[in-house]
Parts: structure tokens; sequence; C-alpha cells
């Protein structure tokens, strides 16, 4: 088989004509995707910086947090999206659970990582000032962790959009059901190849939106400012 | 927990595990195309990596090479592959997985050699050592630790990811998983938490195993000494499962 499909190729790997056709279900699949990750990102980010914080404060904990949500890392999603299904069933509920547990631990290291790299007398300073436990947090210790909670938050949307697309065996892989559907309906190759053109387009084009956020949010850390 | 106990059963029933397309026969497809998909990652990136960290160039493309391939969905280059050969099982699957296994094993490579002292060097270089004789005798023991780890980190996604590859009927330990979505899961429930759960231990223990196998193979001198940076890595370089 040809690897590359031109003009006269009967099923080539990229059509316009195939896009203009199905604008519909292509676009209803992105925003399937798109409102995923985002559902998934907020309750992930709701969850672990909580959890980043305990483990901060509270040292003993660090570990065992870190490590549950390494050996849940570890578990391939295919395996994840397998025991939760039984319980929560087909559908977008069973894909955001698996997809915020995989996100938790980009997010949790990245905080963990970031609070514990502030600066000794930077602390020391907080404290003669007078500032009380959640004084500091809010106003020192979170904001100067901010650049390491956005490396953070950025790696696991990344990789949320990538994982999205394994969400096709339990019901909602929105950008995946695109190549799913390409690929019991006679591999075809245009609709496959605009599910994967869109799904690294939608990564790249969030992560660029979150380094930016990021840089807006944190001008003491550019340069020259 | 009615899905749990048939879970159960379902692995205590041995024609499960000896029938053909059994738990079995997965497991050695399972293996055997992990295998071939880290050998061949290997192959290509061990040399390119350790040839950039030794001439201290291309560490532009490492970062690249590795941002490129955390947005691709492992899924949809499967399916690329399987459309593109028009081949199921290890022609279409082996390179798929070998694209994900490059970047572990390239970027720790590039890192390891990059990282030896520069003292280190000179001094190699001031007792008359060539290239070729610093790069074996020198750079090569003092960047297996983070070798291992590559490999280890590629290995660990590989059998992990390997598990999509019954998606695109690629086989392996998946399939018992998407057989079971096959049956619907008031009458596959139990099946599927048990693929599950072989699926899940499998990485889990390829994880202890090869870290251990790591362990013994890196010189004992360097034994620890950059398990805390290779953990926080790890969390960098694999990101899509």
């Amino acid at each position: 088989m040809p690897l590359a499909g031109g003009e006269g190729s009967v099923n080539p790997w990229f059509s316009w004509d195939y896009i203009t056709a199905n604008l519909d279900s292509i676009l209803e699949a992105l925003r399937a995707h798109v409102i995923l990750t985002a559902q998934t990102m907020v309750v992930a980010i709701i969850v672990a910086i909580p959890l980043a914080i305990l483990g901060y404060w509270v040292r003993p904990l660090a570990s065992p947090i870190l490590g549950v949500s390494a050996v849940l890392y570890t578990i391939p999603s295919l395996a994840l999206f397998a025991f939760l299904a039984p319980f929560t069933g087909i559908g977008s509920i069973t894909v955001l659970i698996g997809l915020v547990l995989y996100a938790l631990l980009l997010i949790i290291r990245n905080t963990l990582v970031g609070l514990q790299q502030v600066p000794k007398d930077v602390l020391e300073a907080a404290d003669g000032m007078g500032y009380g436990r959640w004084g500091k947090l809010l106003r020192v210790e979170l904001p100067l962790a901010l650049p390491g909670i956005i490396t953070g938050i950025r790696l696991a949307t990344v990789s949320t959009v990538a994982l999205v697309t394994v969400g096709v065996i339990v019901g909602n892989g929105g950008l995946g059901e695109l190549i799913d559907s390409g690929l019991h309906n006679g591999n075809n190759r245009a609709q496959i190849t605009t599910g994967i053109l869109l799904c690294v387009a939608l990564g790249l084009v969030l992560d660029l939106l979150l380094a930016l956020v990021g840089r807006l949010i944190t001008p003491w850390a550019r340069k020259g400012v | 927990m009615n899905y749990i106990n048939q879970a159960i059963t379902w692995l205590n029933d041995p024609l499960n595990w000896t029938n053909p397309g059994g738990i079995i026969d997965s497991l050695k497809q399972h293996l055997w195309l992990s295998f071939l998909s880290v050998l061949v990652a290997t192959v290509i990136a061990l040399p390119i990596g350790v040839w950039f960290g030794h001439s201290g160039r291309g560490g532009s493309t490492v970062v690249a090479v590795s941002n490129m391939t955390r947005a691709i969905p492992t899924y949809a280059l499967l399916a690329v592959f399987v459309v593109g050969t028009a081949k199921l099982g290890a022609p279409s699957v082996v390179p798929a997985l070998a694209i994900f296994a490059i970047p572990p094993i390239l970027a720790n490579a590039y890192t390891g050699i990059r990282e030896v002292d520069p003292e280190v060097r000179d001094s190699a270089r001031g007792m008359g050592l060539s290239g070729g004789q610093m790069l074996r005798q020198v750079e090569l023991p003092l960047a297996s630790p983070y070798i291992w780890a590559g490999l280890r980190n590629a290995a660990v996604q590989v059998v992990a990811t390997a598990t999509l590859a019954a998606l695109v009927a690629g086989g392996g330990l998946g399939t018992i998983i998407t057989a079971g979505f096959g049956l619907s899961i008031a009458a596959g429930g139990g099946q599927i938490i048990a693929g599950g759960f072989l699926v899940a231990l499998l990485a889990l223990l390829v994880n202890g195993v090869i870290s251990v196998f790591a362990y013994f193979l890196t010189p004992i001198p360097l034994r620890g000494t950059t398990r805390r940076r290779l953990f926080r890595q790890r969390a960098r370089v694999v990101t899509d499962r």
C-alpha cells in the first residue's frame, strides 16, 4: 500500500472533501475532547493542590501521597478504565475519573517541589513580618511556587489531551471517536489523520495558552522587570 | 463487589489461562511485542543519545523529540501504523510503540554523558585517552545509571502502552479487557476487571524487576546516587499511558 495518498488516491491521508463533508461531526468530537480535558484539569487542580499543600505542611505525608499517585500513574490507562467501568458505567464520568487520577501525579509533584524550593530566608522574613500559616501560604509560598505549579498543569494538560483518545473503550474518547470510527469504517485514512492532527494541535495550543497565562500571572519571574 | 467476585471466578478458571488466545498466549504476545519495541527503540536512540552527549551537540533536538511525542496520542499512532502498513500485530504495533520508547532512552543517554564531570574528562584526556577510549572507559560507565534508568522507563512505558494494541486488534493482554467490553459490562464485567488486574500487575512487576536488574548492573559506587533526580525526570518524560 502506498504511504502517501495523493489527489487521485481512493483513500487519501488527508482530504478537504472529507473535512467539509463531515465538519459537524468533527467539531462535535473536538468539542467533547475540549470539555473532557477542561473538566479533568479543573477537578485535578482542585484535588492536587490541597494534597500537595498537605504534604508540604505534614512532611511524613509527602511520600505516601507521592507514592500512591505514582502507583496510579504506573497503571495503564486501559486497565484503569477497566477497573472503573463496571462500577461507574459507560460514559464520560468513567473517562473523567480515570484522567483525573493520571493528572494528579504531575500536578502534586510539581506543586510540592515548587513549595519546597521556596528559599529559607524568604520564609524567615515572612515569619518576621508576622504572617500566619495561611497568610504565608497565600502571599509568599504559593506565589513563589507558581512557576512549578504551572509547569505541572501544562504537562498534565498535554498528557490529558493525548489520553482522552483511550476513552473510546468506555464510550467517550473525544477525537478518539473519529479515529475509532475511521478504523471501523474501511480504514478511512483522512478521518484518522484529521483526528490525530486536531489532537496534537489542541495539545500544543493549550500548552502555549497556559504558558502565556503563566507569564502573565508571574510578572516577577520575567527577566528585566 | 459482584463484579470482583466474577473477576476472581474468571481468573480461577484454568481454561481462561490455557485456551488459544487465553491469558498465557496474550501474555507471551504482550511481552514479545514489548521486547521488540524496546529493542528497536534502543538500537535507534542509544547510539544517537550517546553521540549527542559525547559531542555536546543536539541538546535541543533531544528536548524537541520528547515534547513532540508527548503530544501524540499512542492510540492514534497505533491506528496510523495499522492503516499505513495494512498489517495487524507486530508489524504495525512495534514501530508505534518504539517511537514512544525513544525519548526516555535518548534523553537519559544524552543527560548521563553530559553530566560527566568536566574535570574527569580533562584528566582522561591528560592521560592520553582518545575520544573513543574516553567514551568506552570513562563516559559510558559513569553514565550507566542514567542509561539504565532510561531503558527502565522505556520498558515500563512500553509494557503499559502495549495494552492499547488491543484497541487496534494488535494483540497482547489488553485483548482480555477489550473482549470483556465487547461482551457488554453486565456479561463481561468480571473479565474486564480481571484483565485490568493482570495488566496493572504486569506493569508494576516489570517496573520492579527492571529496577532490581538496573541496580545490580550499575557500577557499585554509582548506585543510588541519581535516584532522586531520575524519579523526578520520569514524571517529565513518561506521560502518555
